[in-house]
């Protein structure tokens, strides 16, 4: 193959290019020959253009010095987007360090497109979660959509077929319209991206309160699946290797969306509608089958999505990894329309591109898969051997910069963190005394039923029917469980997932709730029968300047760095997403936890429905008189008070591993986690979760905790398991050798009833239990079309 | 190849149709892309579920143009059995191979859950394993999937039999509640004129394990299976 056949393009400068490389004629790696002249029509860099850009004083000091000279506008754009909050992490790097990221089947660990672990056999799962929540404020059909666009990228570029999607959602109260519209309008385009590309959506969250009202989180994961010799990482390897743009053309959507995910939601927001990208899912599903075919053919070397900052991060991130240096010609670039800008070109975010690396010589091949899937690839640049980053407009030197210095040369700031006084206040509230909190059953049973018509807690069915859950027909547990699961075919095993986060406990005591956020997820884990394996998370924080926000953000890394440790849950890529602030303040911090875990067994599979009236319902764990930061006590008005539910790391690891033992045996017929509502709450979605065929209760709750709290008290580390009459002593026996305090509870009810009394027998709830089920399954859907 | 199975860009359900057939009936399937001009020495065809080019313009719109699409009208039209599933069936309605068409859900969302269809025809090549009024438990997926026709053309549909399924609730009753889409009078899928072809919106390759819920679909397939060894 001559050097001019391996354009893509046909472009005759093609082969210029193709010889200089050819020749080896790489730029002395002794730095510029001469430095970018200003391009005419750019703008004068000036303070404040360098101001406007979200570069401090100090930081474009650093960058003179880095560079040596004053930077061309181009590069100007370059630097303010990677060292950008979102590309550069500058203020949650050194907190980020303090995470766990290592065991024995960890095979990539944070800092390439996706995480990926051993799961046996010889298959590896590679996942990640994303935020997309400054987009889906504005606009939040694409906003959300994109976001499931870009982490699906994120997966399939490591090698693995995306396999499942998870979602964890938080919106304000659903009273406001303006909430309804963000909320059908984030459901609808996750939806139709994923439903299109074809991945099922397995699980997730969502959450509402008034602390997101102004700024929704939406948070995608993505988790894929591959041949563990299949993986592939972002890296620009080979002096003379083709670069190629493949996919989408580039437009002038999102422009320095990296940066607008930087700053604080303003009423001037709305303005921004431009930085929000629109998705294509169809070109995804060609992009998608296109590039795992790559991968496996062995013609590539590297290949990544350009995601945040577009072609500027993808090419220079690749570059950092190898060590290389690359040459783009952005002329090269195909565009959506004429007079774009190299700046433009460089910062665009338009979707469904990617930037692959191949083997010099192997364009050809590269470029007939591409056209099989009817893709358009262009040869853009090469890779060089002088750590350069040094674009092009035709002739044009636009930008030459040291590519560490884009990539590594961020500055990052640990700040002294305050915890702010309204938390404290907060934090210092306690229950009546207990002698005063004996319930009627009139007000126990309203107060069930306000919590299971609670949005946070009723059934996300109105959600999730909006997703495809069972394409691919692997899906052995779809939404609305504790987790989602899904077989690996080939194997017995299954890999299961879920995402938590309790953003109230993170707001009074952002380490307690951190460690929860972990702990619950491990629980949803081992409640399916799943080990947990790893974890991705996604955290959402406010303005990292501000002191409470720091101490928040520090807070919550260290919980959750222990958590992750005692359960042997590294973190293995993440997403961080601050200044999610909207003129009200700033969001509860939610560090979202994406697990997952490991079924050796399909067979295994444990799921939250009560089975049959008759069996016996036993509570793992322990109740304590413990209801601050609960939903309950929010309900009742006093608002968000209290210390957070207490947590107990080693309790949770004896828990998770009896209710393995116990899915193992196959000795329990559900079981489900106590969360959010309580153990009320806990018992009535395991009695109503067939819409259908709704099973009663007869439980009898614990004694030496008031009422209040024995109902809906948060309590961790405790779980609700059902089981046949007899085998309830061996699942005693079983929880007792994990060193688990358990006890029988009562029985699933024959009579259509669901009742709950006090020790010693007096009734605190007896409802029929449709009127329960209607409360928890029609909450959401009459809010959506009463609204 | 007894089975083709064709593959457009944006279907998805391609693989899940050969994993139906390969894994859980032992037949042999393979895929035909959509640009071949031929569906090779094949017995049967499937239009499989998915988002042919992205549903742009509608559903199905795009793909009837697809070369592969006259090669599959011959084939029907010389009796060879033709399967449409979801996004199959919105093509052979487009291509005018089924009468009719499909149009947005009238919930104007995506449905994706488990619902039921009763067998309005156990004797056609793609039914026969089934009982007339059994009611199977099969996934939706789908945004657009109202079927809807002329009065004269339903009427025609009922009285030669040609409607292969219909959406019911629990109890077998085809009810305004139990029609998850709007369909008229309920049909979730027709034969054509021939017998030969079919289309459905559910998707009977999710319900062939148990793993996967239900095993409802089995017979759907078992039934195609037969009529090609019938037929051989």
């Amino acid at each position: 193959m001559s050097e001019a056949g391996a354009s893509m393009a046909a472009d005759p400068r093609d082969a210029a290019l193709a010889e200089e490389n050819g020749r080896g004629r790489h730029p002395a790696a002794s730095g510029p020959r001469t430095p970018p002249e200003p391009r005419p029509g750019d703008p004068e860099v000036t303070p404040e253009l360098v101001a406007a850009h979200g570069l401090s004083e100090d930081e474009y000091r650093l960058v003179l010095d880095l560079v040596g000279r004053a930077p061309t506008y181009t590069e100007l754009g370059l630097f303010s987007a990677l060292w950008s909050e979102h590309c550069g992490y500058k203020n949650s790097k050194p907190l980020l360090r303090t995470l766990p990221t290592e065991a024995p089947w960890v095979l990539q660990g944070p800092g390439e497109n996706a995480g990926v672990i051993d799961i046996g056999d010889g298959i590896a799962a590679a996942f990640k979660i994303e935020s997309h929540n400054h987009p889906s404020a504005i606009e939040p059909y694409e906003g959300a959509a994109t976001g499931v666009g870009g982490i699906l990228r994120d997966v399939f570029t490591m090698g693995a077929r995306p396999v499942a999607l998870l979602d964890a959602l938080r919106f304000g109260p659903l009273e406001s319209a303006r909430v309804r519209y963000l909320f059908e309008g984030v459901v609808r385009g996750i939806g139709d991206y994923g439903n299109c590309v074809g991945v099922p959506n397995i699980g997730g969250e969502v959450h509402f309160d008034e602390a997101y009202e102004g700024n929704p989180l939406v948070n995608a994961m993505a988790i894929g699946l591959m041949k563990a010799e299949h993986l592939i990482r972002g890296e620009a390897a080979g002096p003379g290797n083709p670069i190629i743009a493949v996919g989408a053309r580039t437009g002038r959507d999102g422009i320095h969306g990296a940066t607008f995910a930087s700053e604080e939601l303003s009423e001037e927001a709305e303005r921004s509608r431009p930085q929000v990208q629109v998705g294509d899912p169809f070109t995804e599903k060609l992009l998608l089958e296109a590039s795992l075919e790559l991968i496996r053919s062995g013609h590539i070397v590297g290949i990544q999505d350009m995601g945040a900052a577009g072609l500027a991060s993808s090419s220079t991130e690749m570059a950092a990894r190898s060590g290389t240096g690359v040459d783009i010609d952005v002329s090269r670039v195909p565009v959506r329309e004429p007079g774009m800008t190299p700046y433009e070109i460089l910062l665009s975010e338009s979707q469904e591109r990617m930037l692959v690396v191949a083997l010099a010589g192997h364009e050809d091949e590269v470029r007939a898969i591409l056209e099989r899937w009817e893709l358009e690839a262009a040869v853009i640049g090469r890779v060089t051997d002088d750590g350069l980053y040094r674009v092009r407009e035709g002739e044009r030197v636009v930008a030459e910069l040291p590519g560490e210095a884009l990539v590594h040369g961020c500055p990052t700031y640990t700040r002294e963190g305050v915890e702010s006084e309204e938390v404290r206040r907060a934090r210092s509230w306690t229950p009546a005394d207990p002698s005063s909190r004996t319930l009627s059953r009139e007000r126990a049973e309203a107060a069930l039923l306000r919590l299971l018509g609670h949005p946070t807690i009723a059934s996300k069915a109105w959600v999730y029917r909006q997703f495809d859950s069972t394409v691919r027909t692997n899906t052995a547990l779809e939404p609305g469980g504790d987790a989602g699961v899904i077989r690996v075919r080939g194997t017995r095993r299954a890999l299961a997932a879920t995402t938590d986060c309790n953003g109230g406990y993170c707001w009074l005591r952002p380490r307690t709730g951190a460690m929860i956020a972990v702990a619950e997820a491990a629980r949803n884990l081992a409640c399916v029968g799943a080990r947990p394996r790893a974890v991705t998370n996604n955290l959402n924080f406010g303005n990292p300047t501000r002191p409470e926000i720091y101490f928040q953000m520090s807070e919550a890394v260290a919980g959750m760095a222990e958590a992750c440790r005692v359960f042997e849950t590294p973190v293995v890529s993440g997403n961080v997403s601050l200044y999610n602030e909207s003129p009200r303040g700033a969001v509860h911090p939610t560090p979202v936890i994406g697990m997952v875990g490991v079924l050796e067994d399909v067979a295994h599979l444990v799921r939250s429905a009560f089975q049959a009236p008759g069996d016996r319902l036993v509570l793992l764990g322990v109740s304590r008189d413990e209801l601050g930061g609960s939903l309950h006590v929010r309900l009742e008005g006093e608002g968000l008070v209290g210390e957070p539910p207490a947590v107990d790391l080693a309790g949770e690891r004896a828990l998770q591993e009896a209710l393995l033992a116990l899915a193992r045996e196959g000795l329990v017929r559900s079981a489900h986690d106590c969360s959010e509502g309580g153990l009320a709450v806990c018992l009535a979605e395991s009695a109503v979760a067939d819409r259908e065929a709704p099973l009663g209760v007869d439980v009898e709750l614990p004694a030496g905790v008031p009422d209040d709290a024995a109902l809906f008290g948060e309590t961790q580390g405790r779980a609700v398991v059902s089981c046949r009459a007899p085998a309830c002593a061996r699942v005693l026996e079983v929880a007792e050798a994990y060193g688990v305090p358990a006890a029988e509870i009562g029985s699933v009810g024959a009579a259509g009833r669901f009742v709950l009394g006090a020790p010693g027998g007096r009734a605190l709830v007896d409802l029929p239990i449709g009127e329960v089920a209607d409360a928890w399954h029609e909450a959401i859907p009459r809010i959506m079309a009463g609204g | 190849m007894p089975v083709a199975i064709v593959t457009f860009p944006g279907s998805n359900c391609d693989y899940d149709c050969y994993k139906a057939l390969r894994d859980v009936l032992g037949v042999d399937a393979g895929f035909v892309w959509h640009r071949e001009t031929s569906v090779g020495d094949a017995d049967a065809v499937i239009l499989p579920g998915g988002f042919s080019y992205g549903d742009h313009l509608r559903a199905g719109a795009i793909a009837r143009f697809s070369p592969v699409m006259d090669a599959v009208a011959e084939f029907a039209g010389s009796g060879g059995l033709v399967l449409g599933i979801c996004n199959g069936f919105q093509i052979l309605c487009e291509a005018g191979l089924l009468p009719g068409a499909l149009v947005r859900n009238d919930t104007r969302r995506f449905r994706g859950e488990t619902v039921r269809v009763r067998v309005e025809n156990a004797t056609s090549p793609f039914t026969h394993a089934y009982e007339r009024g059994q009611v199977l438990r099969l996934p939706i997926a789908h945004g657009e999937g109202g079927y809807l026709a002329d009065e004269a053309t339903l009427d025609e549909l009922e009285t030669q039999g040609r409607v292969a399924f219909r959406y019911v609730d629990a109890a077998g009753r085809a009810t305004p509640e139990a029609n998850p889409n709007g369909s008229a009078r309920g049909i979730a899928g027709v034969l054509g004129a021939g017998g030969n072809v079919l289309g459905l919106m559910p998707h009977p390759e999710r319900a062939v394990e148990e793993l996967l819920g239900s095993t409802d679909g089995i017979g759907l397939f078992r039934s195609l299976v037969l009529s090609l060894a019938a037929a051989a």
